[in-house]
């Protein structure tokens, strides 16, 4: 049975506002005992693999994005068997809620949500600020690991089509919306990486043609808070152009970035066909045969060779 | 392509070696709680640094901030210059402040000579590469490699 949704009318303008829990509700939930017997299961999703340790929510278990939601040997995410055994382990059943928080204005928080929800888990939310707001408000914090009782999870196979999009499916979708969250040299591909991150590259530098540019970050206030829904309309609707019932694709670099964007289009502006290409442009930059646009034009569809 | 693993250390100054076999003896999860450790005993920078913050390089590889410098002091009697190791990272980021804790407790004071003839895979022996990935394990050896560029580049002992 799913936990009681936050009521927090901040959250009312949102299309989903169930999706989202305030650092205030998951403290009450915590108190209340919610985390007993599994109902309700916190996990901290950062980036560097040993933030958690430093300190996290009291009865938060540590998920990690890289080890345990991607497959060691294929690119590709864990599958039906890998994932039920990784969710009963943090003791999550089938119909727990989750809440996921993490740092970086839940960067990666959003990243293992959508990985949750390529699984169809139903009931799977995201802290509002994440890590960052939580300490911000001096709110409790331990080190101890929780000892958790293993959930009961079965196995279900992964279901990309409604929300993961391939290399294929976005060579069929162009001339229909996409929205390229990376920073805007990456997307003129004045360079092929994130800033500092040099490692991550690929042999050339633009985007997906007709991509829209709007960074990630910029769906995120500076307290790690999404803006509020007239922010994002204006974003979305007004730059980047969608309208109302569009289909649209978000891409990064490898996926990560584009859930928090997929997760701003598909919950809280509420459009129903949004799917993240995870293969991004670690993928589309290296591809044989694929279109790309340099510079600062979204640039045409190429027409059919 | 070297087996890691269990692996030679002998080729290694005294207290990285000794610091890798400790990582070596231990299980996975208890590696990367040694990490931590490492991440709180970076040493502060001193004030001449801090208020110069200029004075450092930034490795860019890392994820996260991470600035270093070096600076070399000169023994009496002939004994070699010793390279002193300076290091800047944010608590936030303590996989990076980790590594950086490793490199200065192993290299902190030896020679030029000594810290130029580390390996440059040595980051590789820690055998943290499975639980900390192959990707943030670069940043660990970008700094190795930002050390031994610097310290290639200094003046030469007379």
């Amino acid at each position: 049975m799913p936990y009681p949704v936050d009521q927090n009318e901040k959250f009312a303008a949102y299309a989903h506002p169930e999706r989202l829990v305030s650092t205030e509700w998951l403290a009450t939930a915590i108190e209340d005992g919610a985390l007993e017997g599994g109902r309700l299961v916190v996990l901290e999703s950062d980036e560097d693999v040993l933030v958690y340790e430093t300190g996290h929510i009291p009865g938060a278990v540590k998920i990690d994005w890289h080890t345990e939601l991607n497959d060691e040997v294929t690119r590709d995410f864990v599958d039906g068997e890998a994932f039920a055994a990784m969710a009963a382990a943090k003791g999550i059943s089938r119909d727990s809620t989750v809440v996921i928080y993490g740092d970086k204005s839940n960067w990666w928080a959003a990243y293992a949500l959508w990985v949750f929800e390529l699984f169809g888990h139903a009931d799977v939310r995201l802290l509002v600020g994440g890590r960052d707001k939580w300490l911000a408000e001096d709110r409790a914090v331990t080190t101890d690991t929780p000892v958790t009782a293993p959930g009961d999870y079965p196995v279900v196979e992964r279901d990309d089509a409604p929300i993961r999009a391939f290399k294929d499916d976005v060579l069929a979708h162009l001339g229909k919306p996409l929205i390229d969250v990376r920073s805007p040299e990456e997307y003129t591909g004045q360079r092929t990486h994130m800033p500092a991150y040099p490692e991550e590259g690929a042999m050339r530098g633009g985007h997906i043609p007709t991509a829209a540019s709007i960074p990630w970050a910029r769906a995120a206030a500076g307290d790690g808070t999404y803006r509020n829904r007239p922010e994002l309309e204006a974003l979305y609707l007004g730059e980047a152009g969608l309208k109302e019932g569009d289909d649209v694709i978000a891409y990064c670099r490898i996926g990560e970035r584009s859930s928090h964007t997929w997760f701003a289009l598909k919950y809280l502006l509420g459009f129903d066909t949004v799917r993240n290409y995870d293969g991004s442009w670690t993928e589309w930059g290296n591809a044989v045969g694929v279109p790309i646009v340099k510079g600062a034009d979204r640039g045409t569809v190429p027409s059919a060779r | 392509m070297r087996k890691l693993g269990v692996m030679n250390t002998s080729a290694l100054p005294a207290a990285l070696a000794e610091i890798v076999d400790d990582f070596q003896a231990l299980t996975e999860p208890e590696r990367l709680q040694l990490l931590l450790e490492f991440s709180r005993g970076l040493p502060e920078l001193p004030d001449r640094l801090m208020e110069h913050p200029e004075m450092m390089e930034q490795v860019v590889e890392c994820q996260s901030p991470l600035f270093l410098t070096i600076e070399t002091e000169q023994h009496d009697g002939g004994t070699p210059q010793s390279v002193r190791l300076f290091f800047k990272a944010p608590p936030e980021a303590p996989t990076t402040r980790g590594f950086a804790g490793v490199l200065h407790e192993g290299l902190d004071g030896l020679s030029p000579a000594e810290i130029l003839a580390v390996p440059d895979d040595m980051p590789e022996l820690l055998g943290l590469t499975r639980a900390i990935t192959p990707l943030r394990m670069r940043g660990m050896t970008a700094m190795l490699g930002r050390i031994k560029r610097k310290v290639s580049a200094l003046p030469q002992q007379s």
